[in-house]
């Protein structure tokens, strides 16, 4: 009788708060390491690509004109669901990755602490790439980062968690609102992490998370009128560039693609923070 | 549809002005006649309408039929602006985006009209001189209805003195709820007589009258009284215009115009705000009355952000990328 039947997972896409199928009704099987079979995903479409951004777009005013305080507060609080599925998370970046547990339990701990790391930016990030500047008339001047919009991630490809806490952290602590197209052959620990921020104090449509291919939704999110600024960290080499071209159509901030998928272990700095951060100067009269 | 459809009816058409069509010259000489004329029409099947809305919700319009539909759908757009807050430089900035909705593409049709309340119809007829844009202004104390008869005409005099070439009236779903069928029929008489020459369209406000078969007997009344549209909501009140609302509307001016052969228009109004709505409405009309109805004189719009919608989207075609809210103005 201990033969019981496996519950065979079909999951969803994470977009705008809530689990919808993706929109065109496709699904792809994930497989580990050793291709043995792991679960099915969602394979999101261009439209739910468009669907996503509409969701970001609507989320972007309240999640940007938070406090920087609360939405480091709310950040903290992700990484504290975070480690209570931390068994679940390890599991998952060992079978996609092939990694030994506790080499997935080292990644999913510094994805953890990585995510820690950005909350305490929030209200940092003023202090540091603003300043009040020195003017020759009766005036203050200051210098202000803001967010820059909807961010459209494509995730890294090979890191499943690691890479891509390191890539939609930075993005959310500066006051954006994501699009992340996750890895394609690993999506499970981005699935994982779009049940975590359910649960957690995120306000819905602040993170849109589809699984799929990033060849296939990275061109309409390059060339979306309504996307602000795009993270190229998991697109192939030949894709990238063609990325880049068609981004410059709707002036968009790119973040180009690395040649070579990097070591996420190390210490990011500012890299990630700054240019998803438009600077607004202002000029005030000094009272008499 | 018994009496309703009487074939013989369909051969004298040539009624006057202030009378009936013929097979229904007798109907409104009494509250009594006129209620048990309006109860005998055949009830609606309120779940066989919703589930003829919704299959026909289904249909996939795509590539050229999709650009048709975007640009008779904008062609049809009431443009409308009923806030508390309205100014006479709002009326402008509309005006001018009725006449080029999309300013980067000269392609993109003009709207039907411009829709205000009555005070700003003067600046709203100033405005849109020498487009071809109608005026239409909603009057008779808009949206409640509730005020006193003389107030009510006095309000539509007033509107067609602006320059008014299309009234909005409210119909008084009170006084039509209580049965008091015939004091909403005089009173749409009254309203059309001091319309003069501009286009009479009657809100039914269906949100309010609950159930189908309420609709398909204020829709009667309505075009029994000369009302030249029907036209579903104020826009203030939800549910406003809803797939199987609009279906029972249409079926009723089919119904009419084959016995009487006077063709009504339908507006729904209220609640429709992307372009896939839009669609779904003109495949209930092609597929309900058919072609006659697809076009601006017949068929409309009551909105106010649909038109940004139906832009995006004409953007996504022309230009094969998605566009976004920073590329159409705001309202």
């Amino acid at each position: 009788m201990s033969d019981r039947l496996t519950v065979r997972k079909t999951y969803k896409l994470y977009l705008g708060g809530a689990f919808p199928r993706s929109e065109s009704g496709r699904t792809y099987e994930v497989h580990d390491a050793k291709g043995h079979f792991l679960a099915n995903a969602a394979w999101a479409s261009r439209k739910d690509g468009r669907d996503a951004v509409v969701a970001a777009r609507s989320a972007f005013g309240k999640w940007s004109g938070a406090t920087a305080y609360n939405r480091g507060q709310v950040l903290y609080r992700v990484a504290e669901v975070m480690e209570g599925r931390a068994a679940q998370f390890t599991e998952e970046v060992a079978a996609g990755e092939g990694l030994s547990a506790a080499k997935a339990r080292a990644a999913v701990d510094a994805a953890i602490d990585r995510w820690v790391w950005y909350a305490g930016w929030t209200d940092k990030l003023a202090a540091v790439l603003g300043s009040t500047n020195p003017v020759a008339g009766p005036y203050f001047g200051f210098s202000v980062p803001e967010p820059t919009g909807v961010v459209a991630v494509l995730a890294p490809q090979r890191s499943s968690l690691l890479g891509l806490v390191s890539v939609l952290a930075p993005v959310l602590a500066a006051g954006n609102t994501a699009v992340v197209v996750s890895s394609k052959e690993r999506p499970l620990p981005a699935i994982t992490l779009g049940e975590v921020l359910a649960t957690s104090d995120v306000p819905g449509g602040v993170v849109n998370l589809l699984t799929g291919d990033a060849a296939e939704i990275g061109p309409w999110l390059a060339e979306h009128a309504d996307v602000d600024a795009i993270d190229l960290a998991g697109a192939p080499a030949p894709l990238a560039m063609e990325l880049e071209r068609s981004a410059a159509g709707t002036i968009k901030r790119v973040l180009r693609a690395p040649a070579e998928e990097p070591d996420w272990t190390a210490d990011p700095g500012l890299s990630r923070l700054r240019p998803f951060l438009e600077t607004k100067s202002v000029w005030h009269p000094i009272g008499v | 549809m018994t009496h309703v459809l009487d074939p013989n009816a369909l051969a004298d058409t040539s009624s006057g002005t202030g009378t009936l069509p013929d097979p229904f010259a007798d109907v409104t000489r009494s509250n009594d006649a006129f209620r048990a004329f309006l109860h005998g029409l055949p009830g609606v099947d309120q779940v066989g309408a919703e589930a003829r809305a919704k299959v026909l919700g289904t249909r996939s319009i795509k590539t050229t039929a999709k650009a048709w539909a975007i640009d008779t759908a904008i062609s049809m757009v009431d443009l409308t602006t009923l806030e508390g807050s309205d100014t006479p430089g709002k009326v402008r900035a509309l005006a001018a985006k009725a006449r080029r909705p999309d300013p980067t593409d000269p392609s993109c049709p003009a709207v039907a009209a411009v829709c205000v309340y009555g005070d700003l119809a003067g600046v709203a007829k100033e405005a849109l001189a020498g487009t071809g844009i109608n005026v239409a202004a909603v009057a008779t104390a808009f949206p409640s209805g509730r005020a006193s008869r003389e107030v009510k005409l006095a309000d539509v005099r007033d509107a067609v003195a602006g320059g008014a070439d299309e009234i909005d009236m409210v119909i008084d779903r009170g006084a039509f709820l209580t049965g008091r069928y015939l004091d909403v029929f005089e009173e749409i008489v009254a309203v059309k007589e001091a319309c003069g020459p501009a286009h009479l369209k009657v809100i039914l406000e269906t949100g309010e009258l609950v159930t189908l078969d309420a609709v398909r007997r204020a829709s009667w009344l309505a075009m029994l009284a000369g009302g030249d549209f029907i036209k579903t909501s104020t826009g203030k009140v939800s549910p406003a215009a809803t797939l199987p609302v609009c279906l029972v509307m249409l079926e009723a001016v089919r119904d009419f115009r084959a016995a009487t052969g006077r063709q009504v228009g339908v507006k729904p109004a209220g609640g429709i705000r992307t372009t896939k709505d839009a669609v779904k409405h003109l495949v209930l009309i092609n597929e309900t009355v058919g072609s006659d109805w697809l076009s601006p004189d017949w068929f409309r719009f009551g909105a106010s952000s649909l038109l940004n919608d139906l832009l995006l989207q004409r953007q996504k075609l022309r230009t094969g990328h998605y566009s976004g809210p920073d590329h159409v103005s705001v309202d």
